[in-house]
């Protein structure tokens, strides 16, 4: 078996485990409360439109959009964020079907119940109950499929899933991961789907011992589920709040970097795990709060970010100043600086450059009117473009947006004319891309640096196991561990691995 | 047993008013059939009398009780009914819809198991064979069976039946309609019957009631109404089975030798 699908299945049971927890628990949850609310506005009808609009809208707001919009509104990332979403995201088929399906019942029925002398509550579960089963458990299968799809974008926002698989295979050209992402979750849902389809043909031919296997069956899937996770948890139990976690946002150097910070606290002796696939904004308020212990950023990013700034001092003056602002503003410590640069910079192909004479970006300027610019989720939207347009008059004809592994394709298919490139990216010299100079200074330096929280920030064992990583990773060697994911097929953990021994070559010289 | 006094019902939506005025007494162990064309009002009174629909004004009794004083769950339990579309609950089998009266009555279950043995009995439904099976599975005749079973389980001194038979094909009818009958008299069941068919009141009722618009025409045995109908819609009622059975014995006579 190729070693990419080894590694994949490998961290599989893991990441099955959490999915199912997370997609189970938020279905229960919303079935526990759709339930008595569909019986009450299927009693009282001046309910149901609200209740069911509010379903439908919900319905309508995109899964990612839900999911990250609950972060900021319980002010953490983990779980709890991605199993609101999921429960909210769960209510309208099953709210619809009951309420339907309690609605739509055979009146003379439901009369035949009152005449008899069945008390309301009788009604309802000696008669309403059985008879709308079908319809209700329809409305379950339904959700359940929902949820198992959904809760695949539930990684951006710190709660781990099989989305893990799909979103750093994405990120890293590593096709192999986003199948074995999706061949799960879709392997998934088609069992809930059947076994759920299984209980909802016991209800309509009123067969209780098939309905019965029927919720045995999920009932085993989902101890099954769990074996790895209640293990997991088993093992933790002790040491579950010295595990250091360290964070990444969504591209391969984040990655590999989490990965490489990970292998230095194990070989100090400390528990670690990655919390990977984070928004940025998402990443430092984890960080803040102590949900994350320790991320690397990047200087230019916090600087123009986080505090809001325009002007570009020099890089020393830039750093002590985040500093000092991270640890009276957010009591975050900023360890120190990497050695790399990892710099915003537009790009063109060099044939472009060669033939229209641009080398920097006032040379770009006049030809951007007839230009098309791709750039990545996050650019358009911060200052530095906005400092960047104004210094130099740039007036691009069309502005793109796109997956930052798909921006390098697209300006290699030619879709667009110049790139928001990353300059540790291997991908600009393999492309025959040109880094355009920025004479005006309209970027600030994106030294990486590397954040702690407040709490790790007072464990010396961690500091001491992070410190000796500090100005010992160069441009060049970032740069080559990128390429060996984004373009040679290599996996994180590999480059990683590059990464460690490039820092161990250099420590013996520079320790005194 | 059951007395009707000045009992009205209008209905708030159309401001119509479906009885008006109704006042009738009906003794113990009578067979009382309220006969009327559609809409005149008589399922709405078979209704108010174990509460299903509540009336606007007048006073209802049921075994020297007004019904209004009488919680409506104990009341509905304590009287049978059998409904228009038979109205077996279709997810429970033919035992434990005969059974559920009983149940609601918190009986043991030895004692209902019992009970819906003797009734399946009695309906022509042998236990054994029936019991498990789920009301789909039968025909409309047996259907009704287990519907009047259901309808005595609770031991009921007054059974309301609303066009119990009206759904049944003519040779099914004849003979649930004997039956029924029978079990009536042996039990002394008081029962009140809503029916539109004048055939089968004249057959069946010790006394009919006639209503129209809501308003209680005549009541009478079949041979007073027969005798002396006191309005011209009952003589056009009765004419109807009549002219059948005259006509039906002209042709029996002509095809004798």
């Amino acid at each position: 078996m190729n070693a990419r699908l080894v590694e994949q299945l490998a961290a599989l049971p893991d990441t099955f485990s959490h999915h199912l927890l997370l997609s189970l628990s938020a279905l229960l949850t919303g079935i526990l409360i759709c339930f008595p609310l569909a019986i009450l506005i299927s009693r009282v009808k001046a309910l149901q439109w609200p209740a069911l609009t509010f379903a439908s809208v919900v319905q309508t707001i995109p899964g990612l959009a839900l999911l990250a919009l609950m972060v900021p509104l319980l002010g953490r990332i983990g779980f709890l964020p991605a199993f609101l979403a999921l429960v909210l995201y769960s209510m309208l088929p099953i709210l619809h079907n009951t309420v339907s399906g309690l609605v739509g019942l055979d009146r003379s029925i439901i009369e035949a119940a009152r005449g008899i002398g069945m008390s309301p509550v009788q009604q309802l579960f000696h008669v309403e109950l059985p008879l709308a089963a079908p319809v209700i458990v329809a409305g379950i299968r339904t959700s359940a499929v929902w949820i198992v799809g959904t809760a695949t974008l539930a990684t951006p926002v710190g709660a781990t899933s099989l989305g893990n698989h799909i979103f750093s295979g994405l990120q890293t050209q590593n096709p192999t991961a986003v199948l074995v992402g999706c061949f799960a979750a879709a392997a998934l849902a088609v069992t809930l789907d059947q076994l759920i389809g299984w209980l909802q043909r016991a209800a309509e031919r009123r067969n209780r011992r098939s309905g019965l296997a029927a919720g045995v069956s999920l009932l085993c899937l989902f101890l099954v589920g769990l074996v790895p996770l209640a293990s997991k948890w088993g093992a933790n139990c002790t040491e579950r709040s010295t595990t250091v976690v360290v964070g990444a946002k969504t591209f391969t150097e984040q990655y590999l970097l989490a990965e490489f910070l990970n292998l230095m606290l194990k070989q100090a002796g400390m528990e670690a795990e990655s919390k990977t696939s984070l928004g940025s904004t998402i990443l430092f308020d984890a960080l803040v709060k102590g949900e994350v212990d320790c991320y690397i950023d990047y200087s230019g990013t916090l600087w123009a970010n986080l505090m809001k700034r325009t002007d570009v001092p020099p890089r020393a003056v830039l750093i002590e100043e985040l500093s000092r602002w991270l640890q009276e503003r957010h009591q975050v410590t900023l360890l120190g600086t990497l050695g790399f640069e990892n710099t915003y910079a537009l790009a063109i192909p060099e044939e472009t450059a060669t033939r229209q004479d641009i080398s920097n970006l006032a040379e770009l300027a006049p030809h951007t009117p007839k230009l098309r610019i791709g750039s990545d989720y996050e650019f358009f939207g911060r200052p530095e473009w906005q400092s960047l347009k104004q210094k130099y008059g740039l007036r691009f004809s069309e502005q793109r947006t796109f997956d930052p592994s798909l921006m390098y394709a697209a300006i290699r298919a030619k879709s667009v004319d110049v790139i928001s490139a990353y300059s540790t990216d291997g991908r600009i010299i393999d492309y025959n891309l040109v880094v355009l100079k920025d004479p005006k200074g309209a970027l600030p330096p994106y030294d990486a640096v590397l954040l702690l929280s407040p709490a790790a920030s007072r464990r010396s064992e961690l500091v001491a196991a992070l410190a000796p990583v500090l100005g010992k990773i160069t441009d060049d060697t970032i740069r080559q561990a990128n390429k060996l994911v984004d373009l040679q097929g290599r996996s994180i953990p590999e480059a990683a691995a590059f990464v460690q021994k490039a820092v161990h070559s250099r420590r013996a010289p520079v320790s005194p | 047993m059951v007395r009707l006094e000045q009992v009205s019902k209008s209905y708030n939506v159309s401001g119509l008013s479906a009885v008006q005025g109704f006042t009738l007494e009906i003794v113990a162990s009578e067979f009382l059939v309220l006969v009327g064309e559609s809409g005149c009002g008589k399922t709405t009174t078979l209704k108010m009398i174990n509460r299903l629909v509540e009336p606007s004004s007048g006073r209802i009794v049921v075994d020297g009780k007004d019904v209004m004083a009488t919680n409506p769950i104990d009341l509905r339990r304590a009287i049978g009914y059998v409904f228009q579309g038979i109205g077996l609950f279709p997810h429970m089998t033919v035992a434990e819809n005969v059974g559920i009266v009983p149940k609601l009555l918190r009986w043991k279950s030895p004692a209902i198991a019992e009970r819906v043995d003797e009734l399946m009995g009695m309906m022509g439904l042998p236990p054994a064979e029936y019991r498990q099976r789920m009301p789909a599975e039968l025909s409309g005749g047996q259907q009704q069976r287990v519907g009047v079973a259901r309808a005595l389980a609770g031991r009921p001194k007054i059974l309301l039946m609303d066009e119990p038979f009206g759904a049944l094909d003519p040779v099914t009818r004849d003979v649930l309609q004997r039956e029924f009958k029978s079990l009536q008299k042996s039990f002394g069941l008081t029962v009140v019957m809503v029916t539109h068919d004048m055939t089968e009141a004249l057959m069946l009722a010790d006394r009919i009631a006639v209503m129209q618009q809501g308003r209680l025409l005549q009541v009478g045995t079949s041979q007073e109404l027969l005798a002396h109908p006191n309005d011209a819609h009952i003589t056009t009622l009765l004419e109807m089975p009549r002219r059948q059975a005259a006509s039906l014995e002209g042709v029996l006579k002509a095809r004798q030798p």
